[in-house]
């Protein structure tokens, strides 16, 4: 019996793949789990592994070609290897739903959303269920990796499957038509013109999923404070010819706004921590999210480490994830595993917003417009470029002065930024 | 080595029962330097030595007497059945020689160093040791965990002997079989005990001050089986005090009066009576006063959540501190004790600890029963299945009993498991297994389970939740 290999679900407004490269041949034994070959989408690249070991028997898209999300890639048949317990083929491995094509996402949404990540297959997650809260998975039709789990080791028992079937957070995004009924009566307003049912898409159900996940678990709420970009504008008309020059790469206001953060989150550990089970976790690591806006909508790569990087090297990583966010290059693990993140609405003109935690941080930034106001410096009203600055942060481990003193220091860092020369 | 180093040690455990032995085992496989010190002479604590294996050696050898005598109706026969209680006596002996012995070699396998001897904290972090040999020695220990475990709760005015008035030690060694053996005391020591002698042909009579055996056991389950220790002519009288117990030359008389007040006394005479109202935390002179750890009003050695004493670096687990007096409480405690030192996150789920009687049938349990939901106020449902209607238990003949689940009306959590019938210290292993994991009656109902077995009546119990069970 042979097995067929099928484009994955890629992530919201991903339908299609280009095959960058066979890492197989039509004849060579592969084993469960061996990556078959690569794909590029816009946004990200990713493995296609085996779900199965045997003999890879045939190739049906070549390197090149661009195939559909479950689209068969090839086929493997039984080979001497024993067959491993086949994972049962991914959910979207059915005929691909036609999803809005290349639809750019809402980009206005200054929220950064975590990383597009492609669902793994659903049924490699169920196969860990207890029996119960499989059944009620399946039954509603759940996406398990999106169930918080109360058992032993983060378990999901019946009692949290029900819950998730019940608040509707988890539902799962396989392409399961809607009922029937609910498409007809959704068809004949549709035809009207008033309204437009389409179908949401896995990536947006991932976002709502996640969004609300934070809401629902974090306390949140947002302090502001505003900056006065002037300094900071002044040094960079001064210097971003030589730094360009020298670096190759272009002086942005990002670098700076990372150096504050780093500068401001050694000093107020709670805003780089996380809630794991009874315990909280300070890290003494900077991994920053970044947000990069690209033609396909907000991505997040996550800068490692920036608390050991320099302002060159920090603006040299944002700017590679820059082009890897436009050229596609992006992989799952640049999006993963930030421990604050700085969020960006002022690209799209927004004044002031109130970003929404990437769980499980416990401090996201949001950055604004600079905008030309009369302000009051020294009892006489002057015209200065300022900006808005939220922090969104977690009120179950950061205290509100935290939360304002890390705020402030942020604000004092880029007013002032030879602060950040003397670490003062 | 020099005489210092001889004598300091990571850990020093103090009773080697099964808690203390499992946390000694535990910590030197953490990389601790560990002495374990007993005044028994051999390590097992009582469970090993004068508790859980001697009375289970002596139950099984009366349950195969029983077996025996009713072989018949198998179709075996095997003419006259005789008891040589001496030789029972070295049957259960061996039993708790085999099980030391091999205690005291997991504990060199561990390298850990087994003292004899009565230890006595005269500071923190020092111990002096009174040698059974003779003899003194002191040991300094960063840590020390007192693991002295409990003694027979004595009854007030009435002398124990160990001859006609005896405790669960002396009724695990009477030299006769008794005519009639009176027990105070239904709870699990009494009723095990109890049955060991009515299997050998004593009359048994157990006197109870509450109106219930088995307090804390499910009230259904204990009703029920009240009901098959009475079939097998064990005696109840519920409801009464002993006001008085005195031993005489060859038999002892005893006198009650209702629990509930006044009322008219009676006297009972037996030739042998057991004592088994319960037991208290064994904490005599550990030197607890001396350096001052504290105990609450029951005597027992209060402890945080990491089972330190209030003094720094002197622990306590099992039966000195709070909670039932068990051994596999003890153990589980103990390990936690040891990951605790070594720096390991640890702990004890309390909610999940399984009890079983040893008689037959079986008795056991997990979890909460229906009068602690009802007290709790939880909304409860119950799938209760009968032996009776087990494929297995029939051609046993072990069809007495039930397995009886009690889940969550709203969340199907599994809240209680309770049974009753053969091997249910067995068939409850599953039940916890399933708790500790927080599982619903619906998964233990989507387990498959083996045909024909006792544990499909678990399944069956767990179906009946949802009103679905099959043979039924």
């Amino acid at each position: 019996m042979s097995s067929e290999i099928r484009v994955p679900a890629l992530g919201e407004s991903i339908t299609e793949a280009t095959i960058a490269q066979w890492y197989k041949k039509p004849g060579d034994a592969v084993s469960v789990d061996e990556p078959l070959c690569e794909l590029e989408t816009d946004k990200v690249t990713i493995e296609v592994p085996a779900h199965v070991a045997g003999v890879l028997s045939e190739i049906i898209a070549k390197e090149g070609e661009t195939v559909e999300v479950g689209a068969l890639l090839a086929s493997i048949g039984e080979g001497q290897a024993a067959a491993a317990p086949a994972a049962a083929a991914p959910a979207a491995a059915a005929p691909a739903p036609a999803e809005p094509v290349s639809a750019p996402e809402p980009v206005a949404a200054p929220q950064p959303v975590a990383a597009p990540q492609p669902a793994a297959p659903a049924s490699a997650a169920t196969q860990d269920l207890s029996p119960a809260a499989r059944r009620v998975v399946e039954e509603h039709g759940l996406a398990p990796e999106m169930i918080a789990g109360t058992g032993k080791d983060g378990r999901i028992t019946k009692e949290d499957a029900m819950q998730a079937a019940q608040s509707g957070t988890a539902t799962a995004s396989a392409a399961v038509s809607a009922p029937a009924s609910a498409a007809t009566a959704g068809a004949s307003i549709a035809a009207s013109g008033h309204e437009e049912r389409v179908k949401m898409t896995r990536l947006r159900k991932t976002i709502a999923a996640r969004l609300k996940e934070s809401q629902n678990t974090a306390a949140q709420l947002t302090t502001f404070n505003e900056v006065d970009m002037s300094a900071l504008m002044a040094l960079r008309s001064e210097y971003k010819d030589l730094f360009e020059k020298k670096y190759g790469v272009r002086l942005g206001f990002m670098g700076f706004f990372v150096r504050a953060c780093v500068t401001a989150l050694r000093e107020i550990p709670a805003v780089n921590a996380e809630i794991a089970g009874d315990e909280i976790i300070y890290k003494k690591y900077v991994n920053m999210g970044v947000a990069v806006g690209t033609e396909k909508g907000l991505v997040v790569p996550v800068v490692r480490d920036v608390q050991d990087m320099g302002l060159a090297e920090i603006e040299q990583a944002i700017g590679n994830f820059g082009r890897k966010a436009r050229d596609g290059q992006l992989a799952i693990n640049d999006l993963q595993g930030g421990t604050f993140t700085i969020s960006n609405g002022g690209v799209y003109g927004s004044l002031m917003s109130t970003p929404i935690l990437n769980m499980p941080q416990s401090g996201i930034l949001g950055m604004h417009k600079i905008q030309q106001r009369p302000v009051v410096v020294n009892g006489d009203v002057v015209v200065r470029p300022m900006m808005y600055l939220a922090l969104s942060y977690d009120h179950r481990i950061v205290d509100g002065k935290e939360a304002v003193t890390f705020l402030v220091r942020v604000k004092e860092c880029l007013e002032t930024p030879e602060r950040l020369l003397l670490d003062i | 080595m020099s005489e210092e180093n001889t004598n300091s040690f990571d850990l020093v455990v103090i009773g080697s029962g099964p808690g203390g032995y499992v946390c000694a085992i535990r910590a030197a496989q953490l990389g601790m330097k560990v002495a374990i010190i007993d005044k028994r002479g051999a390590p097992g604590g009582t469970c090993l030595n004068v508790g859980c294996i001697p009375s289970k050696a002596l139950l099984h050898a009366s349950e195969v007497l029983q077996e025996t005598q009713h072989a018949g109706d198998m179709g075996i026969s095997v003419g006259a059945v005789k008891v040589d209680l001496e030789k029972m006596m070295s049957f259960k002996q061996a039993g708790i020689d085999g099980n030391t012995q091999g205690v005291t070699f997991l504990l060199k396998k561990n390298k850990v160093e087994e003292i004899h001897g009565a230890a006595r904290l005269t500071a923190p972090g020092d111990v002096h040791i009174d040698l059974l040999d003779g003899g003194q020695r002191s040991l300094q220990a960063k840590n020390i965990v007192i693991a002295t475990g409990s003694e027979v709760t004595p009854l007030p005015g009435i002398e124990i002997d160990e001859d006609r008035i005896v405790s669960s030690t002396g009724a695990l060694n009477l030299p006769s079989i008794p005519k009639h053996l009176v027990i105070v005391g239904a709870g699990i020591i009494g009723l095990e005990l109890g049955s060991v002698w009515r299997r050998l042909g004593a009359e048994v009579t157990v006197v109870e001050f509450l109106d219930r055996i088995t307090p804390g056991v499910d009230a259904d389950l204990a009703k029920n089986f009240q009901r098959a220790l009475k079939k097998q002519g064990i005696n109840f009288m519920l409801g009464k005090k002993v006001t008085a117990a005195k031993a005489l030359k060859a038999s002892a008389k005893i006198t009650l009066a209702p629990a509930s007040g006044d009322g008219a006394e009676e006297t009972l005479t037996a030739d042998r009576v057991l004592i088994a109202i319960g037991r208290r935390p064994h904490t005599q002179g550990l030197g607890l006063e001396a350096i001052g750890v504290t105990r609450d009003q029951q005597g027992r050695i209060e402890t945080d959540a990491h089972f330190k004493t209030n003094i720094d670096g002197v622990f306590a687990i099992g039966d000195v501190i709070a909670g039932p007096m068990l051994a596999h409480k003890a153990e589980e405690e103990g390990v936690a004790v040891a990951e605790h030192l070594a720096g390991k996150p640890s702990h004890v789920n309390y909610d999940v600890i399984p009890g079983v009687i040893y008689t037959a049938p079986e008795v056991a349990w997990v979890g909460r029963t229906e009068e602690q939901l009802k007290a709790d106020g939880v909304d409860y449902a119950v799938g209760k299945f009968p032996f009776s209607a087990n494929g297995r238990a029939k051609v046993n003949g072990t069809t007495e009993g039930f397995v009886k689940i009690l889940a969550d009306a709203k969340t199907d959590r599994v809240l209680g498991v309770h049974i009753l019938g053969a091997q249910a210290g067995n068939l409850i292993a599953e039940a916890a297994m399933a708790m500790e994991f927080s599982a619903s009656s619906e998964d233990i109902a989507r387990t498959c389970h083996a045909h024909p077995t006792l544990p499909e009546a678990v399944k069956e119990a767990a179906l009946a939740i949802e009103k679905r069970a099959l043979h039924m």
